[in-house]
């Protein structure tokens, strides 16, 4: 079996993100971005590059969600990925990369795969 | 892309082969058919049809850079260049074609290209850095690509040389070329027709051009796109057949003499032909896929309709386009104001349409197509099909897909037929365009089809008894206009608000913008107010206009475009201060580009100051109001039109609509403010003004129309109250004054009633509302940059607030700065 550790980088704290919106996180040389789904108390992060035109952008768009999955649309060409699987759901095949979240005392943290 | 296109189908059918691709090229197949866009920016990775691990996955082994060298038929062995050797079952060429190089003197000389491959693109675009001038020999199909890649390369003069006395000799006749040689003019091509080239003069380089008849034209770069050359020099040296000109000889089920041999594309000769398109090839890639799979299917030639948008202008030619009496009759339409040209060819009996060509204007292309192939019977005024129906109440769009066969082709480069596409909506339940492309494919290729597609998704839903409502997206079920009344009654003040009482799920990109768009039409609060900050549009969001490149521009506003020039001074020190492009706009204002996001309020806090406000360019909102100097100045001007515009502008500033409203005022008759193209126009008069409404300019230009004649400046603006305020209540998201009215039943002669007659009893209403709004204006930088909670948001990073987004990157043009192109990281 492989085992696979989680490293949990802190990003910010729950106050500094957005209510039902994104916020861009510095880590290292990466950009992820964090979004807050506060309607359903849900945190998702995904990549902050859009794969499409390849812009820094996914961050500053809306969030939503199409039946009951959750959604991401970026703010360029609103192509949107599922927030969940990062799948993209505008027809086209680029997939984006999610990480898991987890908030304790007031502190998020994005699970980063070592 | 044919031998692609013939891994795909076959690993889609069966796991039974092992496959092996040789391929000369460095590189995957690539998309050759829009090679012209490795010039405005794609990269060779945006233009490969697969991603790297596709073979892989597919279990396919691609050697690349290793053509195939010989092959053994009787043995059945293969022998690469690089010295493999392979057995093979069966063998599939799809060696495509090469440059057709006519012998001219001086064809070998430096600085003479052929077209055809990204190397190709790659020794031209190298060579071009150093061209002034550039020509094209060859006017067709691919020639008009290459000269609009020299175009994008920013040669100051491209010219194109064809040997035939018209463009496009295969698609178009010399009317139809004419339509088109003055189009490409104006786009700064030059054309020259009826010239045999006799040689390539220069030293070592070539220098210029020789004609037949005598003249000479300079240039510093030759691109020769003069035909194709099946190559079938592999399939000769093995002994199969092939054509005298050329081209590996094909059955209909793409067999060459030797059975275990397949030829497909460009490289194949079938029934005489060569078929340079792209969806033949997919189809003969399907007919062979298909027969190793024990299917059963042939080829039956193909037909070369096609339909294109060169350098910007829409050429379409199908069926048979040149058929002329006495086999057949023909209906012209030739408009050179426009540029619009249009045939239509029918039978003597006026039974049936046989082909055309559409120069300028292409929308009726896959219909007119499908009822040629179709063999469908044409109206009693076939006119109509190229000049849309005059008078009555047309259904010829809706009549015209329902007439067609289940057979019918919609979809060509997928091979997609109505039947499957009316399954899918009635069988599959898909309900949306999405939908249907992944469920069917159709519209996945080159995306003609898409109208057509979506226009039989209606129509079946409707046939199925589906009522197609009006509404909004899957949050709310109810219209826009519903929407504006419920949020009113039930005093509904933020986004999370709307969707917890009208709506359900979690909202989305459709529904958030509208709902946000509503609200500050019904309630003008500022629009960052938390509830309401991420609901915003992409450019609401940040107040500023989002550009390539992930940074911003910045519009101040100067009503009626009058700016003294202390302020001009501020513009300029704060531009050259945050490193910003500065252009002015369509709307006499100035535009910065490349603010970073973490900018914007430092640059607005400078602003500010200096006396600027919001110019609201970023939202669906009143923009500008032009201005021409008017009667203080010019010695035509009836009144003050710069004053009365500034009255304008600052009245209706910021006010949120469906869609961005735009005026202007002009002082005269001679109309220098282009009134009649705005959303609302004012123009003066000898005994007041005259009010126009409903115009645009756009992808669809309309002139906007007379409301109200020789009125004065205050019943002017109360119309133009009455008139916003009913457009904001009851258009369709999204839609323009020019579209609302267009769909109004009784156009606006029922218009005017409404607002000048007030046939609706809601004159005095709208023009309280008007009021409040204007009343409770605030410029919303000002607010922003006041709020330290809505000020946070405008960093790039939450964890790092001082640190600007380090993938932002810019070149250089004309001494200032532009956005990096898409895809670069």
């Amino acid at each position: 079996m492989v085992e696979i550790t989680t490293n949990w980088f802190e990003a910010c704290r729950v106050e500094d993100a957005v209510q039902n919106g994104g916020v861009c996180v510095k880590c290292g040389e990466e950009q992820i971005a964090l979004f807050y789904f506060t309607r359903r108390n849900e945190w998702y992060a995904t990549q902050n590059l859009c794969p499409h035109r390849r812009q820094m952008a996914l961050s500053r768009g809306m969030i939503g969600s199409v039946g009951e999955d959750p959604k991401i649309a970026c703010p360029f060409h609103k192509k949107t990925f599922s927030l969940s699987t990062g799948e993209c759901l505008s027809g086209d095949e680029c997939a984006i990369q999610t990480y898991p979240v987890k908030v304790e005392d007031g502190l998020v943290y994005i699970g980063l795969q070592n | 892309m044919v031998g692609h296109k013939f891994c795909e189908k076959i690993t889609d059918k069966s796991d039974n082969f092992r496959i092996f691709v040789f391929g000369e090229e460095p590189r995957r197949a690539y998309d050759r058919v829009h090679l012209s866009e490795y010039f405005n920016g794609k990269t060779a990775e945006d233009l490969s049809l697969s991603h790297e691990n596709w073979y892989n996955e597919k279990n396919i082994t691609l050697y690349l850079g290793d053509p195939v060298k010989e092959i053994d038929r009787d043995n059945k062995t293969i022998h690469s260049n690089k010295g493999l050797t392979l057995s093979y079952d069966y063998l599939v060429l799809a060696t495509g074609s090469s440059a057709f190089v006519p012998d001219i003197p001086g064809v070998d000389k430096e600085g003479v290209f052929v077209y055809r491959t990204i190397e190709d693109l790659e020794l031209i675009k190298n060579y071009a850095l150093n061209a002034k001038t550039g020509a094209v020999l060859g006017g067709g199909l691919l020639g008009l690509e290459a000269a609009k890649a020299l175009i994008d390369l920013n040669l100051e003069e491209t010219n194109v040389i064809e040997f035939a006395p018209r463009l496009m000799p295969r698609q178009i006749d010399s009317t139809g070329s004419l339509m088109l040689q003055t189009k490409l003019n104006a786009l700064g091509l030059a054309i020259h027709t009826n010239k045999g080239t006799s040689s390539i003069e220069g030293t070592d380089r070539i220098e210029s051009l020789k004609f037949n008849d005598g003249s000479e034209l300079k240039t510093d770069i030759l691109v020769i796109s003069a035909g194709i050359r099946p190559r079938d020099e592999l399939a000769k040296l093995c002994g199969i057949e092939v054509g005298t000109r050329g081209g590996i000889l094909v059955n209909e089920f793409m067999q060459t003499s030797d059975p275990s041999v397949f030829a497909i594309g460009e490289c194949a000769l079938f029934n005489h032909n060569i078929y340079g398109l792209i969806a033949p090839g997919y189809e003969m890639a399907e007919v062979v896929a298909a027969n190793l799979c024990d299917g059963n299917k042939t080829f039956n030639g193909f037909d070369m309709s096609t339909k294109l948008k060169l350098i910007g202008v829409d050429v379409a030619s199908f069926g048979d386009p040149f058929t002329s009496e006495p086999d057949s009759r023909s209906i012209l339409f030739e408009d050179t104001h426009k540029g619009i040209y249009k045939r239509i060819n029918i039978s003597n009996d006026g039974k049936y349409l046989l082909g055309g060509i559409l120069i300028g204007e292409a929308e009726a292309y896959n219909m007119l197509l499908q009822t040629v192939n179709n063999k469908i019977a044409l109206p009693p005024n076939p006119e109509d099909l190229i000049l849309g129906s005059r008078g009555g109440n047309s259904q010829t769009e809706n009549s015209g897909l329902a007439g067609l066969p289940d057979d019918a082709l919609i979809c060509s480069c997928e091979g997609v037929s109505k039947g499957q596409i009316c399954d899918s909506v009635s069988l599959e339940g898909c309900e949306s365009v999405d939908a249907i492309k992944k469920c069917t494919k159709a519209g996945t290729g080159c995306g003609g089809c898409i109208p057509m597609v979506k226009d039989l998704m209606l129509h079946t839903m409707k046939e199925n008894g589906k009522y197609v409502r009006n509404v909004v997206c899957e949050h709310f079920q109810l219209s826009r206009q519903e929407l504006y009344d419920l949020i009113k009654i039930h005093n509904l003040k933020n986004y999370e608000q709307v969707l917890d009482n009208v709506g359900k799920g979690d909202g989305c990109e459709i529904c958030k913008p509208l709902v946000s768009s509503l609200l500050a039409s019904i309630w003008n609060d500022m629009i960052l107010k938390r509830g309401n900050d991420t609901a915003q549009d992409s450019n609401d969001r940040f107040l500023a206009n989002i550009q390539k490149g992930g940074t911003y521009s910045v519009v101040p506003r100067i009503p009626g475009g009058e700016i003294k020039p202390d302020k001009l001074v501020i513009i300029g020190e704060v531009a050259e201060k945050y490193g910003l492009y500065t252009k002015i706009t369509g709307g006499q204002r100035i535009d910065m580009f490349g603010a970073h996001l973490s900018d914007l309020p430092l640059i607005w806090e400078e602003l500010i100051a200096a006396g600027f406000e919001s110019g609201h360019a970023y939202g669906k909102a009143l923009r500008t109001v032009k201005s021409c100097v008017g009667s203080t100045w010019c010695r035509f001007g009836l009144h003050d039109s710069v004053s009365y515009a500034i009255r304008i502008e600052e009245r209706y500033r910021g006010l949120r609509a469906p869609h961005k409203l735009k005026s202007a005022v002009s002082g005269c008759i001679r109309e220098c403010a282009e009134a009649q193209s705005k959303d609302f126009g004012i123009i003066a008069t000898e005994k007041g003004w005259n009010l126009y409404v409903c115009g645009n300019g756009g992808s669809k230009p309309q002139h906007a129309l007379l409301l109200a004649s020789d009125v004065d400046s205050d019943t002017c603006i109360k119309y133009i109250d009455r008139f916003l305020m009913f457009y904001i209540r009851t258009a369709d998201p999204l839609t323009r004054t020019a579209p609302w009215l267009n769909k109004m039943e009784g156009g606006i002669e029922y218009l005017r009633n409404v607002v000048v007659n007030d046939s609706l009893g809601m004159a005095d209403q709208w023009e309280i509302e008007m009021q409040n709004i204007v009343d409770s204006y605030q410029c919303e930088w000002k607010t922003a940059i006041e709020d330290p909670e809505i000020r946070k948001r405008f960093n790039h990073f939450v964890n790092a607030p001082t640190e600007k987004d380090p993938s932002i990157k810019f070149d250089e043009m004309r001494g200032q700065k532009k956005a990096a192109n898409w895809t670069t990281v």
